[in-house]
């Protein structure tokens, strides 16, 4: 207890004002009326906006709902449906293609961050500069990279063929390129965030550690591979997560720049749901594919959660 | 490491660093270029002209109004979400009560909701109380949304604030309002600069809540506003380029004056899985 904070007493008064002092505050500090005042605002509202709607998510599910009208019980119907729901399962399969690609280009992240973090000069500066992308919206680079896929005019047709490719797919229109297609910009937008948190994780590793291994004698990519990476374990299945997790929500992007398309072949958990409640109109089955996405998000998370769980057992 | 090899991570880190700013310039490029300058030149050339009007012909048309919207929107939620999420990370970290620890959960499990999943009945629900096409709609979501991942910034510094100030504060017969207010929130100053900071890239960037909820072009934000204004200059892509590029100004700026804050509002806001 620091003393001197309180002005005009001597010591003992001090001392005896403590313990006065403790019962005041430990009563004032508990005051129920106050807490209610400080957390009601907040609580309300994730309670009414967060929570509420999740459990109408789950409840909509069970109806057949056109979104105005009277609700219909149905059960498990539109569950049933989405199970034989040819569409539903092609964006599921999209959604975790994306995941996939977002987990293995956690690799090159890694890699730019490892050569980042060895004592570069200005590697503070270059970690900013890939952050740039990040702060954009989903929109604006949505439509930044149909104008950089425009097949006559984009930058990248036109550096295509100055290389002497005669004709370059038009990246957003062919189905089977699409979806490659529309993972570049989501690789561009997300490298500075990733890159930010390993090199964050790398700069933490004792300096001792590095120089013991450099005097027995160990080369750069074996620090990097044997000591560097198993010492960020912890914070490499954390990306893990984000990406995996990150990768079932992606929407915004693919909404603007084909809505899914051509054909569905960019249809993603998210957009297909998003259409099936404000396009169709079918609150019910698309409240259902909300809810699955919901479970299936949740469930991920807590899997890799469980896995990181061994990050505390690191010793340095 | 010998030199070679060290300029040779250099040229490969300028090659990422190039990947990631680019697509960038080149649309600041062809933003004050005219459509035949766009088509017929290559993509990498300066304009011959800097074409501004590009610029004056946007913000005339109608992205003035998404723009102001955009500002006063994020402001207030911004605002809003601060001021809230304050106060209840300060009853939660620094005020005696048992159900704490189970409040700050509910708040935590916030951060791993898909906003996707809770959409249709949000709407349904605004319908119902007659906030569809009000901002006001966008306000409060934005606040609700943004209150986990500001609290859980705010979290750590609240939990090393020394007992201390309270005692003093206390003994000397200050009340809780006063001292919150008046003396912790003064305190958290460099923190809530992050979280503020935070706040404003998640309100001015999101989409989905504005594009649910709002029609009438006088509410829209930016990022909705953008979507139509493009429709209606399909091949006009020096226009496209200068609505693009006043969209994303602000934000650019922010990054430019407090770049530090960024980074470290970004790593926090991180590791929440």
């Amino acid at each position: 207890m620091k003393v001197k904070k309180i002005r005009g007493h001597s010591r003992k008064d001090v001392l005896l004002l403590n313990d006065m002092g403790l019962n005041v505050m430990n009563k004032v500090m508990s005051n129920k009326w106050i807490i209610a005042i400080y957390t009601l605002p907040a609580l309300l509202l994730i309670g009414v906006l967060i929570f509420i709607p999740l459990v109408l998510t789950g409840y909509y599910g069970l109806m057949d709902w056109d979104g105005i009208g009277d609700m219909s019980f149905i059960g498990l119907e539109n569950y049933k449906n989405a199970i034989v729901d040819g569409k539903f399962w092609s964006s599921a399969w999209h959604s975790t293609l994306l995941a996939f690609f977002s987990t293995l280009s956690l690799a090159i992240y890694l890699m730019i961050s490892m050569i980042l973090a060895s004592k570069l000069k200005g590697a503070d500066f270059l970690r900013k500069i890939y952050l740039i992308p990040m702060l954009l919206s989903s929109v604006a680079i949505a439509q930044l990279w149909i104008k950089v896929f425009n097949p006559t005019n984009g930058m990248l047709n036109y550096v295509l063929m100055k290389l002497g490719i005669e004709n370059p797919p038009a990246w957003l229109a062919e189905p089977s390129f699409v979806l490659f297609a529309i993972f570049i910009p989501i690789l561009w937008q997300y490298a500075g965030f990733y890159i930010l948190i390993y090199y964050a994780a790398l700069k933490n590793i004792p300096e001792s550690i590095i120089e013991a291994a450099k005097i027995d004698g160990a080369s750069p990519l074996q620090i990097a591979y044997r000591i560097k990476l198993p010492l960020i374990k912890g914070i490499v299945k954390v990306t893990i997560v984000l990406a995996i997790v990150g990768s079932l929500k992606y929407f915004d992007l693919i909404y603007v720049m084909t809505g899914g398309g051509p054909n569905g072949a960019s249809e993603v958990m998210a957009s297909y749901m998003y259409k099936l409640a404000f396009a169709s109109n079918d609150f019910g089955y698309g409240s259902a594919i909300g809810f699955l996405l919901l479970i299936i998000t949740l469930i991920v998370t807590v899997i890799i959660r469980k896995l990181t769980a061994t990050k505390d057992e690191i010793q340095y | 490491m010998n030199r070679i090899g060290y300029y040779l991570l250099y040229v490969f880190l300028a090659i990422v660093a190039l990947f990631q700013i680019f697509p960038i310039i080149w649309l600041f490029l062809f933003s004050l270029k005219d459509n035949r300058e766009i088509f017929a030149g290559s993509p990498f050339a300066l304009p011959t002209e800097f074409r501004w009007e590009n610029y004056q012909k946007v913000w005339d048309g109608g992205i003035g109004v998404y723009f102001w919207n955009s500002v006063w929107i994020t402001a207030v939620a911004i605002i809003l979400t601060v001021v809230l999420a304050s106060m209840a990370t300060f009853a939660i970290t620094r005020m005696q009560w048992k159900l704490s620890k189970l409040v700050l959960g509910l708040f935590m499990v916030g951060l791993m909701i898909p906003i996707h999943s809770a959409i249709i009945p949000l709407f349904s629900m605004f319908l119902k109380v007659n906030l569809i096409d009000s901002p006001w709609s966008i306000v409060i979501t934005y606040t609700a949304y943004n209150l986990p991942i500001t609290m859980m910034i705010l979290l750590g510094f609240y939990y090393t604030l020394p007992r201390e100030i309270e005692e003093a504060a206390i003994i000397d017969g200050c009340s809780v309002h006063r001292m919150f207010f008046r003396i912790i929130l003064p305190m958290t100053g460099p923190v809530i600069s992050t979280t503020v900071i935070i706040n404003m890239i998640y309100n001015w960037n999101e989409f989905v809540f504005v594009n649910t909820f709002i029609s009438s072009d006088k509410y829209k934000t930016l990022t909705v506003g953008i979507q139509n204004f493009i429709g209606q200059y399909m091949t006009d892509w020096g226009a496209i380029g200068a609505t693009l590029i006043i969209s994303v100004l602000p934000i650019l700026l922010a990054f430019v004056f407090f770049s530090n804050k960024v980074v470290e509002g970004i790593s926090s806001s991180a590791i929440k899985g």
